[in-house]
């Protein structure tokens, strides 16, 4: 122990940001190859009400297109429920375990933790996605009309960037609440498959409700992936492809700077009040 | 910043708010009041108080976690409420009974992951993780997921994760809580070698085992009801006794409202009593051996036997009940019952 191996000086700065948030999105990364009951749980049992939907539309003879929003909008379910119960209540179970008090200790910034685990999320989250969408497509035969695989990217990477924004936030957010973000994330789980358009086109609700439910970044998403990858998909679109990547952008924008607000206000109040990182409060 | 002591406190204090309390209920508690502490950089130093003390709320000021009320602290030279981001890169914490990192990973990649966290790079992330996993017997364990460790090993990965960051100073909170005597004996060797071995780092210690504080520490601050009491290394702690005689006696049972007659003798400083199973134990210090006489007729008065008498010497825990009036035990339950407002 005399020498304690030392090869260069810690890295501090951007390094040390970019260094916290591989190292918190290794867990998330790494946690699906060691749990392989998440094969059942996340990805048969959500694609069988996927699959109800899709013979529910068989059986009223609805266009074909609308089995293959129903795959997508399935895939797309296995990001929300990371959001809920992988981001947004996250931090409320780090306080839990005792992490959280490590985590503000520790020289780095809590809002790489927070990246981390979007990130770690994320990318264990778009295999899920893929299973569901590679058996959806398999099953029920789906065709595919690419219009601009560039397009497609963007408002996927858009997506992506403002729903885990938005979990980021609710993640601070939810550390007020303590105990209640379980049942919170309860709570908004179904109301936001439905009002998302999860399994319909979200423009059958009529402009004003579509564009109330379009802060949730997947309503929005949703809607322009199925007009650049359906045939049908524009005719059922809510707004032009180009206006939902410059609002996704924009939520993409407001999403993660309210929740570096939120972290740093959450952090000079648990600071001050010690109420926090003590997980008996 | 060398030249600045690890610790300093200056009127340290901190209340925390109740929240929810009923009418006429207080509405606030004092935690810590006036701490005035200085460690020099290299001494072992131990915080010892029941639970409760204000240990805790201390450690947590002094590790950027919770802001005082009042008064300043410093550490390795930097105020911890102006300058967490100088200190944090300087400290680090290991608490009894932590549950950190994440069960699915193994104690080496948790490890390296808590590295990252203080931006050490990966080769020598695994090379201190190794190093310090062989010191604590766990090299063979590196690749068991988290999840599948006992306590004792838990703790253990615990200890490495706390010194692989090499810290200038580290606070240990109660580190060997509820561990076997084995890991507890294994964890106190670590932290003595890594002492022994690092001249210039520092470690504050919480603990309520008096043995440990008594092994480990240079110095020792007593600490309860968020006050110092006393601030000094244990063998001179334990040299304000020196001149009491102090006896263990093992008795039957004792009656109630025996003790208080016994605290009137004369001679008698200080009488805590243990009962245990179908026998009273009790602890004296007394001014002189000359009380004993007097206690042992008491004793005979009220219908006791005497099964057992030892003199010993001083411990941390005599001194503790010299300051305190009652056992570390004692001022426990005393604390539990204020806070619930008994």
């Amino acid at each position: 122990m005399s020498t304690l191996i030392t090869t260069r000086p810690p890295d501090r700065g951007w390094r040390l940001f970019v260094r916290t948030i591989v190292a918190r999105a290794y867990p998330r990364v790494i946690g699906q190859q060691r749990e392989k009951a998440w094969i059942f749980f996340e990805t048969f049992l959500p694609f069988l009400a996927t699959v109800g939907y899709i013979y529910v539309y068989r059986a009223i003879q609805a266009p074909e297109d609308y089995i293959g929003f129903v795959v997508m909008g399935g895939a797309m379910t296995a990001f929300w429920l990371n959001v809920i119960w992988a981001m947004a209540s996250q931090l409320y179970w780090e306080k839990e375990s005792g992490n959280l008090a490590l985590y503000i200790m520790a020289p780095n910034s809590l809002m790489a933790i927070l990246l981390g685990m979007a990130l770690g999320g994320m990318l264990a989250t778009c295999l899920r996605a893929l299973v569901i969408t590679v058996l959806g497509t398999l099953l029920f035969g789906i065709s595919f009309a690419v219009s601009s695989y560039f397009q497609l990217f963007a408002v996927f990477v858009l997506t992506m960037a403002a729903l885990y924004g938005l979990g980021m936030l609710l993640a601070s957010l939810f550390l007020l609440w303590g105990r209640e973000a379980w049942q919170i994330a309860t709570a908004l789980q179904e109301p936001v498959y439905f009002i998302s358009g999860f399994y319909f086109p979200v423009k059958s609700f009529g402009f004003a409700v579509a564009l109330a439910a379009s802060v949730l970044p997947l309503t929005l998403g949703m809607d322009a992936m199925r007009q650049l990858v359906f045939a049908s998909g524009p005719s059922l679109g809510f707004l032009s492809v180009e206006v939902e990547i410059a609002i996704l952008s924009v939520l993409a924008v407001v999403f993660i700077a309210a929740a570096k607000f939120w972290l740093d206000f959450m952090e000079r109040k648990a600071i001050e009040e010690g109420t926090l990182t003590d997980r008996r409060r | 910043m060398s030249d600045q002591p690890a610790i300093k406190t200056e009127n340290l204090g901190r209340i925390y708010k109740i929240r929810g309390a009923k009418k006429g209920e207080a509405r606030q508690r004092v935690a810590l009041a006036d701490v005035n502490l200085e460690v020099p950089r290299g001494e072992f130093f131990g915080l010892l108080g029941p639970n409760g003390a204000g240990k805790t709320t201390l450690i947590k000021i002094l590790t950027t976690l919770l802001a005082p009320s009042t008064g300043r602290a410093f550490v390795a030279g930097y105020d911890v409420a102006r300058q967490p981001q100088e200190v944090r890169p300087r400290i680090n914490m290991v608490s009894g009974g932590e549950s950190s990192g994440y069960g699915l990973l193994t104690v080496r990649e948790n490890l390296w992951m808590f590295g990252q966290f203080y931006g050490l790079d990966t080769k020598t992330t695994y090379a201190r993780i190794d190093e310090l996993l062989q010191i604590v017997g766990l090299a063979d364990r590196a690749r068991t997921k988290t999840s599948d460790l006992s306590t004792g090993l838990r703790q253990k990965m615990n200890i490495v994760r706390g010194f692989l960051t090499d810290p200038e100073v580290i606070f240990l909170d109660e580190p060997t809580l509820g561990l076997d005597v084995g890991a507890s004996r294994d964890i106190r060797h670590f932290v003595r070698r890594w002492m022994d071995d690092r001249p210039g780092r520092t470690v504050l210690l919480t603990t309520h085992y008096m043995v440990e504080a008594d092994e480990l520490c240079d110095r020792v601050a007593i600490i309860n009801n968020g006050r110092v009491l006393a601030c000094d290394s244990p063998a001179n702690l334990k040299r304000r006794l020196q001149r009491e005689a102090i006896f263990k006696l093992e008795v039957s049972p004792l009656r109630n409202g025996v003790l208080a007659a016994f605290e009137q003798l004369p001679g008698v400083r200080k009488v805590v009593h243990s009962p245990q199973d179908g026998r009273s134990e009790l602890d004296l210090i007394l001014e002189a051996d000359e009380a004993l006489g007097g206690v042992v007729t008491a004793l005979n008065t009220h219908g006791a036997h005497i099964l057992n008498l030892q003199k010993r010497e001083p411990t941390l825990e005599d001194v503790f009940v010299d300051l305190v009036g009652m056992s570390m035990t004692e001022a426990e339950k005393a604390g539990e019952q204020e806070l619930m407002g008994g």
